[in-house]
């Protein structure tokens, strides 16, 4: 029953966090210049319609006050509505989320398939010319600008040979270009960390029992070595969850996929505070859970790790 | 060979001098150096290579050269001198880049350095503060304050900086809090330094490795999130120059023109490679220990 409480306890304590940044944004948000009214209703609006409309929105309350309203919303699910499409955030935000964890998902999954194998293999064969020229490749990807690669690679198998579909959604043709574009950085740190990890753990003195007991180098590798270098692997699959959401800003935007990235991207452009607020509050909270996930499958890989502490 | 030349044995060199050592046996630092330095002389000296004006200046007849002796690096749609545009979108790139550490790094290693030193309650309401920071994805946090802030070069320094001064906030404190009750920390306090002449003097010179590498490594991914923002549209905005600026106004034609989108793409991999590879190399030589 421990995990259960522990899992409980984490819950809890995000909610101070995502008070505290609900609030931070919210500050943010209101040094937005401009008269919001005045853009929603156009050039030729009076000032009672422009006054009557901040009254209607609450535009003229104070800021605390309208935190206070907003907050109180939050408790509800309900996230406002958008201040030029008039939709509900929640809604909104719900309607474009599959689209956006697919393809991140399906990123992580590409780059934990070939960039494991890759920095194991680099790993066993340590300054050979493999683990060079894998060494080389994670370099080049964590240098390459996704935007760039991406565009490059539309270009090339979109446009050129015509294998996948420019962009756009429909097909699972539709998700392979966006997942390895998207999963490029994940699979770099992949490489470098299931490398480090499997060199930390051939050097522990078990691994060495192991051999000198005349186990097969397989059965060290995969029986002892992969166990205990798991551990850092699946801590770092977590944290670069939170970049890859992040990097399916660009993604989506390059492949016109209609998720959470292309929202937000039009969101801040139009200057659409509460799409970008809800869009972002969302955001936390699901990477924050993704954390909390990850803490609780190293614990279960790992009887080292006690939840009470 | 550097052992041999002078005749002090090894430890009576100065920790700094043995992290020169190190970093310059390494190969890869030394070409990330050396393509780093190749790249910045260029473009400090790119008015005396080419005059601001061939970067806006349109030229109809010359439209979509590929590259020539008259144009290096070819020419855009409007005609505009894509080397031109490249050397000075390269000086936005970089400064902002460096902006945006410097800002981040001041900032950080205040906040950091309060937090490790006065320990206490400064501690727990300045790291729950950062804790809040690192909670949000920091392209999101970013996006939010250029939301609230607009377009324009110092605004998106500004929304990149606040995005990475937990980060730098964490690094300091750590390093802080290693050093704070080491024996020569303790002298210096017994003989009545000031805390902050002890933070100066005495704990920054010796726990800067770690700092030094975290602001190399994420010097790297800010040259990538500033050219991210120039082709979302949210960062540097066309006709000035920059690196992502320049792939996003010639998106439509890279695939008639590929010049257009491969070169300023090698470009921004270069600086990003070059100052990888020097945070790869001083992170071995501030500690060997992770060196496999």
């Amino acid at each position: 029953m421990s995990w259960l409480k522990y899992t409980l306890k984490r819950l809890l304590m995000l909610i101070p966090v995502i008070i505290c940044v609900t609030f931070i944004l919210y500050v943010i948000l209101s040094f937005a210049p401009g008269n919001v009214a005045w853009q929603i209703l156009g050039e030729d609006a009076t000032e009672e319609q422009i006054a009557q409309l901040e009254a209607e929105m609450g535009l003229d309350q104070p800021l605390l006050v309208r935190y206070g309203k907003y907050m109180l919303g939050v408790c509800h699910l309900d996230f406002g509505t958008s201040w030029f499409g008039g939709e509900d955030i929640a809604k909104l935000f719900l309607g474009r989320l599959p689209f956006t964890l697919l393809v991140a998902v399906l990123s992580i999954l590409f780059a934990v398939a070939i960039g494991c194998p890759l920095g194991i293999g680099s790993a066993i064969r340590q300054y050979s010319l493999m683990d060079y020229g894998v060494s080389f490749v994670a370099m080049l990807l964590t240098s390459m600008p996704a935007f760039w690669l991406g565009t490059m690679c539309q270009i090339f198998f979109c446009l050129t040979l015509k294998w996948l579909p420019v962009s756009g959604v429909g097909t699972w043709k539709h998700y392979v270009l966006p997942s390895i574009i998207l999963g490029a950085n994940t699979l770099a740190s992949m490489i470098r960390m299931s490398r480090t990890s499997l060199l930390d753990v051939i050097r522990q003195d078990y691994i060495r029992t192991a051999r000198a007991k005349g186990a097969s180098e397989w059965k060290v590798i995969m029986h002892h070595a992969m166990r205990n270098s798991l551990i850092p692997i699946v801590t770092q699959i977590g944290i670069t969850f939170a970049g890859v959401i992040a990097g399916a800003v660009v993604t989506e935007n390059i492949f016109a996929i209609p998720g959470v990235g292309v929202l937000l991207i039009n969101a801040v452009k139009a200057r659409d505070v509460p799409i970008v607020m809800g869009t972002v509050i969302f955001v936390t909270i699901i990477v924050g859970i993704i954390n909390l996930v990850v803490d609780i499958v190293c614990a279960l890989i790992d009887p080292r790790i006690d939840f009470a502490s | 060979m550097f052992v041999k030349k002078s005749k002090k044995s090894l430890s009576e060199y100065s920790t700094g001098e043995l992290v020169m050592f190190r970093f310059r046996k390494n190969k890869l630092a030394m070409f990330g150096v050396i393509l780093l330095s190749i790249i910045v002389i260029t473009i400090l000296l790119a008015p005396l290579i080419s005059s601001y004006d061939a970067v806006v200046e349109m030229n109809m007849a010359d439209r979509f050269q590929s590259p020539s002796a008259k144009y290096l690096f070819g020419t855009d749609e409007f005609g505009r001198d894509l080397f031109a545009r490249i050397l000075y979108g390269g000086r936005i790139s970089m400064f902002a880049s460096l902006a945006v550490i410097g800002i981040a790094f001041v900032i950080g290693a205040i906040m950091g350095g309060a937090a490790g030193y006065l320990g206490g309650r400064v501690d727990t309401i300045l790291m729950r503060a950062v804790d809040v920071l690192m909670a949000v994805p920091s392209v999101l946090l970013a996006m939010a304050i250029i939301t609230a802030l607009g377009n324009g070069v110092w605004k998106l320094i500004i929304a990149l900086a606040v995005s990475q001064v937990a980060r730098f906030a964490r690094t300091v404190r750590a390093s802080v809090l290693t050093l704070r009750n080491v024996e020569y920390v303790e002298a210096a306090r017994c003989f009545g330094a000031s805390s902050l002449k002890i933070i100066l003097k005495h704990i920054l010179p010796n726990g800067i490795g770690p700092i030094i590498v975290s602001a190399t490594i994420t010097l790297g991914q800010t040259i990538l999130s500033i050219s991210s923002m120039g082709y979302l549209g949210l960062g540097v905005a066309s006709p000035t120059p920059e690196w992502g600026t320049i792939i996003s106004e010639n998106k439509m034609n890279i695939g008639t023109y590929p010049y257009l989108g491969l070169i300023p793409g090698i470009c921004i991999c270069l600086a990003v490679m070059a100052v990888n590879f020097i945070g790869d190399g001083l992170r071995d030589a501030f500690d060997p220990k992770t060196k496999n």
